[in-house]
């Protein structure tokens, strides 16, 4: 089984972009499954099952969603090769920008739109950064300049990705991610010993914990402060 | 070309002096590489303790990789104007939607035609521009294979961003960024590594004007221009300033822009021009036209005289309404259709 990981900020067109590469590779003969991680609610299963496909949604509820995708990804997997899928892809949103569920040797997919401004490829961390594709959703409705200089900013910040323009409506695009997604040769059977491309974000305070109330005296472990003076 | 073992050994400011486009990439990761000119890359980098590089998600290897491969490709960006000029493309056919074979032998457009493409919605004109844009191989839906000055070509095409090979125009696009138009054409020229900045501002704004029905100048805010002015200044800034050789138009509006100097620009600019459009007008300007039925190109026609001869008087039936489109901006009564 081939096993990709999709990522990126929320509405940027994930969703769709998977949707519309799925029927390319269903019209190749491959069995495909989704995994849908979210944080509190998703509809986005049925959308998946509507095109026919096996899914299964995680909800990280009040945990940090990169954790809780990480402790959850080999049963995932293991999940996909008992359906017996050729291509199981796994979606989920970084919230916080510096997130990236991205693991050592599973190609990972970063989904970014235009219309998320031009500074966008410099605020968003290791989830673009170290992304082995990134998409560019949105394109149809922005300027061919504004389309080039934001395709320019993805390309420094992570200029060893593969760089592409799909239409999430249209589908314009997808059949050509599709073909970048499956390769016979790999084949995953199991996650157990693999490592994540960068650190998730770390925390362990009294917040974690459940704690409600502000002010110093309930703030324990892992706690930052900002620096409120004036730089010289 | 630049190695991993050539940025080791030399240090920030030498990197700067000679690829100044450096800079870009320091500003875009955010690394302030002021007052550290004299290190290395990899000494900056090791500067920051664990912490501190965890906090700034930096990896080491992957930031030094990065920019070994930025180098890299912006070197080979400014370098091969030359070979990546496309004088000619050829489509070879494939199949429809229904398997059966295309009804054409070869289609080749040089530089500087105009190729219309007519057929109803979901004929198949976004498959056959996807098909362009990918250099298809046989290895798309519809089997066509694309060539490229009258071969195969590599996979550059495919995937490297500043490398594409179709620019879009089309009714539904906008400008989204909050800049005036002088702003806009630096940051887009800038992307471009343009040289002469302040003479291609120039020259685009001025094009754009030659267009636009109502003027507009470079302190405009992009966002305030209307329909025919965005259209205007998305037409001559492609035209001028985007390096793709092929410029796919999907309809030009008859509204607040002259469509004949703007087809006239994109080929005065050795632009091969594709354009999706059912407008008389139009079509007719166009050297031939694809008809595309079910999936597949059903039929190649070439614009004939006799076809032509009926410009002259489109274009005058067309006179009539922008004038009378004129006189109700002006607030005037109309009393004659002349």
């Amino acid at each position: 089984m081939n096993l990709v990981t999709f990522s990126g900020p929320p509405s940027t067109g994930k969703t769709s972009v998977i949707i519309k590469t799925i029927d390319a590779i269903k019209q190749r003969g491959l069995k495909v499954g989704v995994v849908k991680f979210d944080c509190l609610a998703t509809d986005d299963d049925k959308l998946y099952e509507k095109v026919g496909v096996p899914v299964r949604k995680g909800l990280s509820g009040s945990q940090c969603p990169d954790h809780y995708f990480v402790s959850n990804i080999e049963e995932v997997t293991q999940w996909g090769i008992e359906l017996g899928l050729d291509l199981l892809i796994t979606e989920s949103a970084g919230l916080c920008n510096r997130c990236s569920p991205y693991i050592k040797e599973i190609k990972s997919i970063c989904v970014i739109d235009n219309l998320s401004g031009i500074n966008t490829p410099k605020k968003v961390g290791p989830m673009l950064k170290m992304a082995d594709i990134v998409v560019i959703t949105k394109g149809d409705i922005v300027s061919q300049a504004e389309r080039e200089v934001f395709a320019s900013r993805v390309q420094t910040v992570n200029p060893s990705a593969v760089t592409m323009h799909v239409n999430g409506l249209s589908g314009q695009g997808a059949f050509e991610l599709s073909t970048l997604l499956y390769d016979e040769k790999d084949n995953v059977d199991t996650l157990v010993g693999k490592k994540l491309r960068f650190s998730m974000p770390s925390a362990l305070c009294s917040y974690c914990l459940g704690e409600t109330r502000i002010g110093k005296s309930y703030q324990m472990g892992n706690v930052r402060k900002m620096n409120m003076e004036d730089d010289k | 070309m630049i190695t991993l073992e050539d940025i080791k050994k030399i240090s920030i400011s030498e990197l700067r002096g000679k690829y100044p486009f450096v800079e870009g990439f320091f500003a875009d990761q955010s690394l302030e590489i002021e007052q550290n000119e004299k290190l290395t890359f990899v000494q900056f980098l090791q500067k920051f303790d664990e912490e501190e590089a965890e906090d700034r998600a930096i990896d080491i290897d992957v930031m030094v990789n990065s920019l070994v491969e930025y180098v890299n490709q912006m070197l080979s960006f400014i370098g091969d104007d030359k070979e990546n000029g496309v004088d000619s493309l050829t489509i070879l056919p494939g199949t429809n939607k229904f398997g059966e074979a295309e009804n054409f032998e070869e289609l080749t457009i040089r530089k500087s035609e105009i190729i219309c493409i007519v057929g109803p919605t979901g004929s198949g004109k976004s498959r056959l521009l996807a098909d362009i844009e990918w250099v298809a191989q046989k290895d798309t839906p519809t089997s066509r294979s694309i060539l490229i000055n009258g071969e195969e070509s590599d996979k550059k095409w495919r995937l490297t961003s500043g490398n594409k090979l179709v620019a879009q125009l089309s009714q539904n696009m906008n400008f989204v960024m909050d800049l005036t138009v002088q702003e806009f054409l630096e940051l887009h020229a800038q992307s471009r590594l343009v040289e002469n900045v302040e003479e291609v501002i120039q020259r685009i704004i001025s094009s754009a004007n030659n267009l636009a029905g109502e003027k507009f100048d470079l302190s405009t805010p992009v966002t305030s221009l209307s329909g025919g002015q965005s259209r205007a200044l998305m037409i001559a800034d492609t035209a001028i300033l985007s390096k793709s050789p092929i410029v796919l138009i999907d309809e030009i509006e008859n509204a607040g822009i002259d469509r004949k100097k703007a087809l006239e620009l994109l080929v005065g600019e050795e632009k091969i021009v594709l354009m999706a459009t059912h407008d008389p007008i139009l079509a007719l300007m166009g050297d031939r036209r694809i008809v595309i039925k079910n999936g597949g190109i059903n039929k190649v026609i070439d614009t004939s005289n006799e076809e032509r001869e009926f410009l002259t008087e489109l274009n005058e039936m067309d006179k009539i309404v922008q004038n009378l489109r004129y006189k109700l901006r002006k607030g005037e009564v109309i009393t004659s259709l002349k």
